[in-house]
């Protein structure tokens, strides 16, 4: 198990899709709406070596209720800005289309982190910031603090992609079974 | 009297429905918890067996502490079943909702109910056919909560499949996992309706899912067989369970039709019931 701790720098290099991690430190949630605010205003945060967590979590004041990734393949047209700001690692689950593992290419990874599981997420977090609050709860920025999240590189900054290699080999199975 | 009654038997559904939606929301039916103990077991792929541990650990945190199973707390989806006694109001719709807009409050659940275009958000996870209230007759009032979010929502289909192509429902459903990939928090559970109309297919799917999941039918074991020969694993991340379940309803269509309609289903397979006394 790699233990990784933001704000992240060439270590991330070293991972390959199918290594087992934790991450510590600050993650920045961001969906649809705030990545297309930032195209737009610009990052509010420090991009260099941050993490970019897909999720809308659920939070009550001070607190991080419910906070597991969303579908990151929303986001597959609006993460280019982010890596090229310096962005080292994108969080989310059911991993990330063709044109994302290009731009991770030698700078940074795609983290996935098990779908649905809000409740174990939100109890590594504490919640230190916000940003965007107006976008709504699902919407806006929420700057969190990890303790040892446990995620699967699914994609590493080479070019190996575990969901594209799961989707092929799934492709070959469907083929053989219904269009022999 | 009669405005008595009443009253009180509104307030009765609001709070069965708030009851059910807070039980939904954070803890699973002893069938699904069952269904993932069984992927547990058979699973094989270190990864896949990772995520699934992490499915149950989060399942028990949730119910431990009372928090949302999933931050995706999903769309209020109802089915009541009302007697020869309970007369089908606008009032007994707006005390369904009222229940929502409790439970959303007290949980916390997440507002997710956003007008269809402006994409403005209500709030409260009630708006224009929100929450989603289906009925029909039965010896008793029941009120059936099935939360259901979006990423595996977002992945079901709809087919109008020729009579010839009978055989061709289990390519449809393998199909529809194919393309979703690890997009609907596999391992899933899919509810396919097939026959009626083309409304009528997308009904029974989601249907389908209220049945238990502890046991199939041949013909639904075959089609859950042909899924996993997939793969695609939890999460999309590769492994022997993709599906957990699936479960077919059906209805007679016409001679010139085969509707098929894959409702998608995540793990986390949120439903409750509760009776209310009339």
């Amino acid at each position: 198990m790699i233990h990784l701790t933001t704000p992240l720098g060439d270590e991330v290099l070293k991972l390959r899709a199918g290594d087992t991690v934790t991450l510590s430190g600050t993650v920045y949630t961001a969906r649809d709406e705030a990545h297309l605010r930032m195209m737009e205003d610009g990052i509010p945060f420090d991009p260099q070596g941050a993490a970019v967590y897909h999720c809308g979590p659920v939070i009550t004041g001070e607190r991080v209720v419910a906070a597991g990734p969303t579908t990151s393949a929303r986001m597959n047209d609006l993460s280019g800005f982010l890596l090229d700001a310096g962005v080292r690692a994108l969080i989310g689950k059911g991993g990330m289309g063709p044109a994302v593992r290009e731009q991770l290419a030698g700078r940074g990874v795609y983290l996935a982190f098990t779908g649905g599981c809000a409740a174990l997420a939100a109890a590594r977090m504490r919640l230190s910031g916000v940003y965007y609050e107006d976008l709504g709860m699902a919407e806006a920025i929420w700057q969190i603090e990890l303790d040892r999240l446990p995620l699967i590189v699914g994609i590493d900054a080479y070019g190996g992609d575990l969901f594209a290699d799961v989707g092929r080999e799934a492709k070959i199975h469907f083929e053989q079974r219904f269009n022999k | 009297m009669m405005e008595r009654g009443a009253s009180r038997l509104l307030e009765a559904v609001a709070s069965a429905t708030a009851s059910a939606l807070m039980e939904a929301e954070t803890t699973l039916p002893a069938d699904v918890l069952g269904a993932i103990e069984g992927a547990l077991e058979r699973e094989r792929n270190p990864i896949a067996r990772t995520q699934l541990e992490n499915i149950m650990e989060n399942v028990r945190y949730a119910g431990k502490h009372g928090l949302p199973i999933c931050q995706d707390t999903g769309v209020p989806v109802v089915y009541l079943t009302l007697p020869p006694t309970v007369p089908l109001t606008s009032d007994l719709h707006e005390a369904v909702a009222e229940g929502v807009r409790r439970a959303t409050a007290a949980v916390p659940l997440r507002p997710n109910v956003v007008d269809p275009l402006t994409r403005h958000n209500t709030g409260d996870n009630t708006g224009g056919g929100m929450p989603a209230v289906h009925v029909m007759p039965g010896d008793d009032l029941t009120i059936t909560v099935l939360p259901k979010g979006a990423g595996a929502e977002n992945c079901s289909r709809i087919a109008m499949l020729l009579p010839s192509q009978v055989g061709a429902v289990a390519r449809f459903a393998a199909e529809t996992v194919l393309l979703a990939g690890g997009k609907p928090c596999p391992p899933v559970v899919l509810g396919i309706g097939i026959g009626s109309t083309f409304d009528g297919a997308a009904a029974r799917a989601k249907e389908a899912l209220l049945l238990p999941i502890d046991e199939m039918t041949p013909y639904e074991q075959e089609i859950c067989d042909a899924v996993n020969a997939l793969g695609i694993g939890p999460m999309g991340l590769g492994g022997d369970v993709t599906a957990l379940a699936v479960k077919v309803k059906q209805g007679h269509c016409h001679t010139a039709s085969l509707p098929v309609a894959v409702n998608v289903q995540c793990w986390a397979h949120r439903r409750a019931t509760r009776r209310v006394e009339v």
